[in-house]
This record gives structure tokens, sequence and C-alpha cells, in this order.
């Protein structure tokens, strides 16, 4: 299948982006990524400890991997600049998925300071990937500040409640064409991830429903599979929905 | 004839408060920022340096004075999503 996932010039051939948060070992976690086919992957930025235990998280990941650090944890747009620019400084990247929380509770995104920070961003040359709330008027508002792609969630981070508004999704998509729209948070099993992609998201992200998996990297196979299904569910155009029968086998000409 | 006398060195060297990481550290006065970070044994390498809210470049690390009241973020990476 040749149906590549191009996002900001770089071009992949997985439409699965996964986190590096919550497993238990660095072993499961490289079993998981190297299951869920995924080339990208997002990890945090957090301050070094102080008493010598700081542990080189990045050389457990695969080196072929893209990386996407994130801004977690920030709940100003202040705190996401700083933390984007250290980002940059340390890895090298452009690259940043850009999340401000509005409270710990729900971990709901502040759409109004993302706003405020997806624009100085994209004018010191950052390629801005913003988590929001599935909403098209603020999804519009995050590509005329240039971001290359969306990302509303599908749920609250890490409640694996699947897609929660099936409804704005579908039109996030009809009203944005030509829009990269990633899916991110709130999957929990494989049926949520394809049932997004069938909405017809270009990607999707998480992280919690295959680090918390019981067998992780079992769990990234499948994750991988129903991306890839729910993707070709897409593109081959689904059958109308009817309140009544249509009978596959013919009428006329049954026995009575 | 009058000879020299080794002046006497000092060895008491002023020391300064600096938050680092949020936490109050007491330092040597003088450090810039490569020997600030050997100092407490930090990692130096993917890891990135802010003074007083501003990234410092890592071209910029050994020309950077540490002083008193700075407040310090060295941050590396960790797992997320």
């Amino acid at each position: 299948m040749s149906d590549q996932f191009t996002l900001a010039g770089t071009t992949f051939s997985s439409r699965l982006i996964i986190g590096t948060g919550k497993y238990r070992s660095y072993d499961e976690m490289k079993a998981a990524h190297t299951a869920s086919g995924a080339e990208m992957v997002t990890v945090a930025v957090n301050r070094v400890p102080l008493d010598g235990s700081a542990e080189s998280f990045l050389d457990h990941l695969n080196p072929k991997m893209k990386i996407l650090p994130n801004t977690a944890g920030c709940y100003d747009a202040e705190h996401a600049i700083r933390t984007a620019r250290l980002a940059r400084e340390a890895l090298d990247t452009e690259w940043i998925k850009l999340e401000v929380i509005g409270d710990p509770i729900t971990l709901l995104p502040d759409n109004e300071q993302t706003l405020a920070a997806a624009k100085l961003l994209v004018a010191e040359g950052f390629i801005v990937l913003p988590y929001f709330t599935d909403d098209l008027i603020m999804a519009k508002k995050l590509l005329d500040a240039g971001c290359p792609a969306v990302m509303p969630l599908a749920a609250p981070i890490g409640s694996g409640m699947g897609v929660q508004n099936p409804s704005n999704l579908r039109i996030m998509r009809e009203q944005l064409p030509d829009a990269t729209i990633i899916v991110d948070a709130g999957v929990g099993v494989p049926s949520d991830a394809a049932i997004a992609m069938e909405l017809g998201a270009d990607a999707i992200l998480m992280n919690t429903a295959i680090a918390e998996a019981r067998d992780a990297a079992q769990m990234a196979t499948a994750m991988n599979f129903a991306v890839r299904a729910g993707r070709l569910a897409y593109l081959s155009g689904r059958m109308p929905k009817r309140l009544y029968a249509s009978a596959s086998s013919p009428i006329e000409g049954a026995i009575n | 004839m009058s000879f020299l006398l080794p002046k006497p060195k000092i060895e008491a060297v002023a020391n300064i408060n600096i938050r680092l990481n949020g936490e109050v550290r007491d330092i040597d006065m003088g450090l810039d920022l490569v020997r600030l970070l050997e100092h407490f044994s930090l990692p130096s390498q993917r890891i990135a340096v802010e003074l007083n809210g501003t990234v410092v470049r890592r071209s910029d690390w050994h020309a950077t004075q540490v002083n008193e009241g700075d407040r310090i973020e060295v941050v590396h990476f960790v797992g997320g999503g």
C-alpha cells in the first residue's frame, strides 16, 4: 500500500504516532514501538534531577524514529513556549507537539492559550502540532495561525474512552478537506483507532492504550492493524446507513 | 636588599545563591554554565539550559557566568505522550 502520510514535508508510511510514557520497562517500550510500525514518537521535556539519577532516556529509542517533543505539563502559553524553545535547543528540531492544559483533573486543553502559543511559535519557525478540543472553529484558527496539522482529542488524555464525538470529527473532515487531522488522545482499543480513521483522520497519536495494555507489544500490533484498516475503509468509502434492511440475496426466485 | 614574600592565597571563595530546577542551591561565585553542570554532575548532551527565562545556546555556555539570584532550568527528555 503506497498510501503515504506527509506532514510538514516529511513522509511517513505509518499513520500511527506513539508515545513513550508509562511503560513498565524500556524493553517493553522498545518491543511495542517496533510492533506498532510507528515512525514518530513523542517525548516530554522535564527537569534533570539534581541527585545524579538522570538516565539517558533517548538512548532507548530506535534512532530511526523521528522524535516529537511535547509541552506536556504546561498550563499557559508562556510555559509552553519556553518548553518548546528548550526542546528545540536540546534536540535541534523545529517540531513540537503543543499542549497547553487547562486543568489537572480532565487535562483538557486550554484552547485560548494554545492558539496564542501556536502563533508565537510559528513566527519563531516551529512546526507546531497543537493538541486541542475537537472543535471546527478552533481547528480553523490553528490552521490560519500556520500549524501544518491540527490534533483534536478523541477523549481526555489517558482516558481510553474512544471517540466521544464522532460528529465533530466528521464535520472537521468535511469542512477542512485539505487539512491534516491527527486524532490525539483518548483512544483505548483498536476499534477506537479504526473509528477515528474511518471518519477521515489522517493519523492517530496514542500512548496509554498501548503502554497500559497487559501485553503492550501485542496491543501495538493490533493498533497498527486498526489504523491501517480504518484508513483503507475511509479510502474505500463506506456504505450508507439505512434504518431498514436491504436484502443481499435476490427476493425474486426464492422458493415458496 | 629586599625580597617579596608570596602573597597569601585567598582560599575563601564567595558563595552565591541560585535557584536550579526550582531548588535553592549555594554555589561558588564565578562558575560558567559548563562548570555549573559539572559541579552538579548533570549530563551535558541532549539537554538544554534556560537562564532567567531565556534559553542559552550550547555555544554560549562557556561565556555565561552564573550570578546571585539566577533562575536556571536544566531539562532533558523523559517518556511522554
